[in-house]
């Protein structure tokens, strides 16, 4: 068996191929719920309904995407520079630290301490992915381990603020930072319903991460970097410098997600903030095929099977661990989907 | 001598052989035989088919249709160990050498059964000695390949395939990196080999060598086997048009106007890169409307010299001054801003990405300026005018401009790097390897353009492995050996032979 490259797919294999990776998910996820003995049908029937079946069930899911949306804008923008930011989680926390901390310690007004928390966090988000774009530049240090162990490091330090300096006075001996007060928060879109602004400015940023990518020079630069570094840099292409800029950018908006976690729902920090929404954005982004707008739809396909799952789950005797397993096999048949667009197996 | 296919002594038949790839035939039904003591020469241009055909024989890839007979028995297609067992060797246009290991060492490699205690060195050294002996391919055992020179890394890759007791050769287009000594040299192994009965496949789209060594030629066009004749009964015009399928004619340079000097090299040195050779004490002066031909085996400096004209590297000693005023802050941008035309090696992987549209690959070095683009944004629509301006004017053939360059051919793509090249009016051009693999309208079409460039009063340095290439095109000849440069030799003023001693190193010491 051999792997032999195709010039030019055809559009039937190019959007074929992924819609036939979703439908293989969803006949092994049929399977899976037939084994834990209930009827596929309904458990997918409940999954809808719980994602989207009500108003509350909507907004959920909304919610549960926003910080899909930054993270999976951060992969997404750093993949097509074949920057392998596997280090959103660290940034998203680097995003929330900053946030809790401007709103919480300076005491600017409300009008002034939003802006400065989000840049603040953008800033901080960046910074956390220089160190390791740096090491990569330079001295060749590959970015996938660094960015991956920079996760850990992260969480233990916010474990450590959380039991220190930040611990919250008033907070009955529980690991967790003081609050945002009020008027440091993000206001709801519409007063009584749960979902804050946090949402628009993650549409707002697929929307500008895709005018970057398609009609700025510095977006040329990024995907010629990510295609062939050797020819660009031939050209004149800055290639380091235009790997610090993706990072600063990728970095940026995994924190935003923190930001908006932060000021938006939670309106503290805790160690458990994220579920995992820096890894979950890699999914989120590949699913997506890397492209800025598709990020909005399948962070919303994914959360919708978060939120669905955990409600189903709650109605049906299928564990919601079967939410893991959808988006794990999506993933994985996704993958191969791509990968089969581009080549096609031969015998011999 | 000629020997008729049918013959008793057949040791090699291809029969029907056909291979796709996609929607391209490489092999079209090909089928011809190959007698015991005669050497074969192989003829096509690049793409005519003849590496696949070869890689089918060896077992490398497996054919749709069709057989080979070794000794009169088939082989099991897709087994290159199959093929070695039978006696089939074959040396690759690229070394499959282990360079930390030695000569002795190399040739051994795979020999031996896994488990077997020793290398039983003794016994292969002698054996080794005698076949260098036998044959004419004088390399010492012990030396390290990493450091032994290109047309010796050749001997021991031949000798490798000796102590397998191969009796059927193919070399793959083995002069490409040879001095004109060393093929002579390689010739002379060759006549040895045949003299003892061994038979050679010889792949080349080089004429005079297959004039000279052949005694049958095989001719390939689009994977099709058009011409089969004794080398006796042709002559390389006749061999030149069955490889095109037309008359062809190399384009004659009128007489050079040499004006000012626009790149001056003054004891100029760089780093060596790993394995490549660095520059030492290079002085070079390149004058408007004249074309610099650089000569050299491959791997002396060449791409050091490249690198330093692209702004990939600075020198490390010495100065360069363009015209006139000295180098100081040096990028492949500062090169481009400099008027610097670069037509890189590898038109793949430097020369254009792949996955971007002709467009975006026509703006790859203008983008970052206007009109292409203004405070940071794209004109699509200009770098769209500019894409469909280099098309039309170099003759790209291609679907539209909002191909994926990663569709065209070798020529096309060359075209398109010519048109973004010269349409930015260059003073000075770097031309590294401009027509390496294309077919022979492209290889014309390229450098009459070069030569027209030059009649505008551009500055040339073409760089070529091709000594017929540099001897046709150049006004001024300068040859290049570990990294050091020969004075300047006038069109006509040397011979190949004269030069092919200035490639091998000979005559630097002398001359300073």
């Amino acid at each position: 068996m051999r792997l032999e490259p195709i010039a030019a797919p055809t559009p039937a294999r190019r959007l074929g191929l992924p819609a036939l990776a979703l439908a293989a998910t969803v006949v092994l996820a049929s399977g899976l719920s037939m084994l834990a003995g209930a009827d596929p049908l309904a458990t997918f029937g409940q999954i809808l309904q719980g994602a989207a079946g009500s108003k509350f069930a909507l907004l959920e899911t909304l919610n549960r995407a926003t910080p899909l949306i930054f993270t999976g804008l951060a992969v997404a923008v750093a993949f097509r520079a074949k920057l392998w930011n596997i280090g959103a989680e660290a940034q998203l926390y680097a995003g929330a630290l900053v946030t809790v901390v401007i709103g919480t310690q300076t005491g600017l007004p409300g009008p002034l301490a939003i802006p400065a928390m989000a840049l603040a966090a953008v800033v901080a988000g960046g910074l956390v992915l220089l160190g390791p774009v740096l090491l990569k530049v330079r001295l060749g240090v590959d970015e996938v381990v660094t960015t991956l162990l920079l996760n850990f490091i992260m969480a233990l330090f916010i474990s450590y603020l959380l039991e220190g300096p930040l611990k919250d006075p008033m907070g009955m001996g529980w690991p967790k930072s003081p609050a945002l007060p009020r008027d440091a928060r993000l206001p709801r879109i519409v007063e009584g319903l749960r979902l804050h602004w946090g949402f628009v400015l993650a549409l707002i940023c697929a929307l500008g991460v895709w005018v970057m990518q398609t009609r700025t020079t510095l977006g040329y630069e990024i995907r010629a970097t990510g295609l062939n570094p050797q020819a660009a840099r031939f050209a004149g292409i800055p290639v380091g410098r235009v790997l610090v800029k993706t990072a600063l950018i990728s970095g940026g908006l995994a924190a935003l997600a923190g930001f908006s976690e932060v000021a938006g729902l939670k309106g503290n920090l805790t160690a458990d903030l994220s579920p995992g929404f820096g890894y979950t954005g890699i999914i989120v982004a590949m699913l997506a095929l890397l492209h800025p707008l598709g990020v909005v739809v399948s962070a919303l396909f994914v959360a919708g099977i978060f939120v669905g799952a955990d409600s189903m789950s709650r109605a049906a005797e299928v564990p919601s661990y079967i939410a893991d397993i959808l988006l794990a096999a999506a993933l994985l048949f996704m993958v191969l989907a791509i990968l089969l667009t581009r080549v096609r197996v031969v015998r011999g | 001598m000629t020997h008729e296919d049918g013959a008793q002594d057949t040791v090699l038949r291809l029969t029907g052989i056909t291979k796709r790839f996609g929607a391209l035939t490489a092999n079209d039904d090909i089928s011809f035989g190959l007698a015991r003591g005669e050497v074969v020469a192989l003829l096509g241009e690049n793409g005519a088919g003849k590496t696949t055909l070869m890689n089918i024989l060896f077992g490398h890839y497996t054919a749709d249709a069709g057989t080979v007979e070794v000794f009169g028995r088939a082989l099991p297609p897709g087994q290159p160990g199959a093929a070695l067992a039978a006696g089939v060797g074959m040396v690759h246009q690229h070394f499959t050498l282990a360079d930390n290991l030695t000569v002795l060492e190399n040739i051994l490699l795979g020999t031996r059964p896994l488990w077997a205690p020793g290398l039983g060195r003794a016994a292969a050294r002698q054996r080794v000695a005698q076949l260098s002996r036998d044959f004419g391919l004088a390399v010492h055992p012990d030396a390290r390949v990493g450091a032994l020179s290109v047309g010796e890394r050749q001997r021991v890759e031949i000798l490798k395939a000796l102590y397998r007791d191969a009796r059927i050769l193919i070399l793959d287009e083995p002069t490409a990196v040879l001095t004109p000594q060393e093929t002579e040299a390689l010739f002379e192994t060759l006549r040895r080999a045949v003299a003892q009965g061994l038979s050679v496949i010889f792949i080349s789209h080089k004429l005079h060598e297959v004039t000279a060594i052949s005694s049958r030629v095989l001719v390939l066009r689009h994977g099709r086997l058009v011409g089969e004749v004794a080398t006796a009964r042709t002559d390389r015009h006749r061999l030149a048009e069955m490889m095109v399928g037309a008359e062809i004619s190399a384009p004659a340079p009128s007489v050079a106007r040499p004006g000012a000097v626009l790149l001056e090299l003054d004891g100029v040195e760089t780093e060596a890169q790993g394995n490549a050779t660095g520059l030492r004490g290079v002085n070079l002066a390149l004058r408007a409307g004249q074309i610099t031909g650089l000569a050299g085996v491959s791997g002396n400096g060449q791409g050091a010299l490249a690198d330093l004209l692209s702004g990939l590297a600075a020198p490390s000693a010495g100065r360069m001054t363009l015209g006139g005023a000295e180098v100081a802050d040096w990028s492949p941008r500062a090169a481009v801003a400099a008027g610097i035309g670069r037509i890189p090696e590898d038109r793949h992987r430097t020369g254009t990405i792949a996955d971007f549209t002709l467009t975006e690959n026509a703006v790859l070095e203008s983008y970052a300026r206007q009109p292409v683009s203004r405070r940071g944004w794209m004109d699509r629509a200009e770098a769209r005018r500019r894409a469909e301006a280099i098309i039309a004017a170099y003759d790209v053939r291609c679907p539209g401009p909002e191909t994926r360059i990663r569709l065209l051919s070798g020529g096309n793509m060359q075209k398109l790097i010519l048109g973004r090249v010269l349409e930015a009016a260059p003073s000075i051009i770097l031309a590294n390897q401009p027509v390496r693999g294309l077919d022979i309208g492209a290889v014309t079409y390229v450098q009459e353009r070069l030569i027209a460039a030059r009649d505008a009063g551009a500055a040339v340095l073409l760089i070529s492995e091709d000594l017929d290439e540099v001897l046709a095109l150049s006004d001024e000849i300068r040859v290049i050996s570990e990294g050091r440069l020969s004075p300047a030799f006038p069109r006509g003023s040397r011979s190949p032979a004269e030069l092919g001693q200035w490639m091998a190193g000979h005559g630097f010491d002398d001359a300073a």
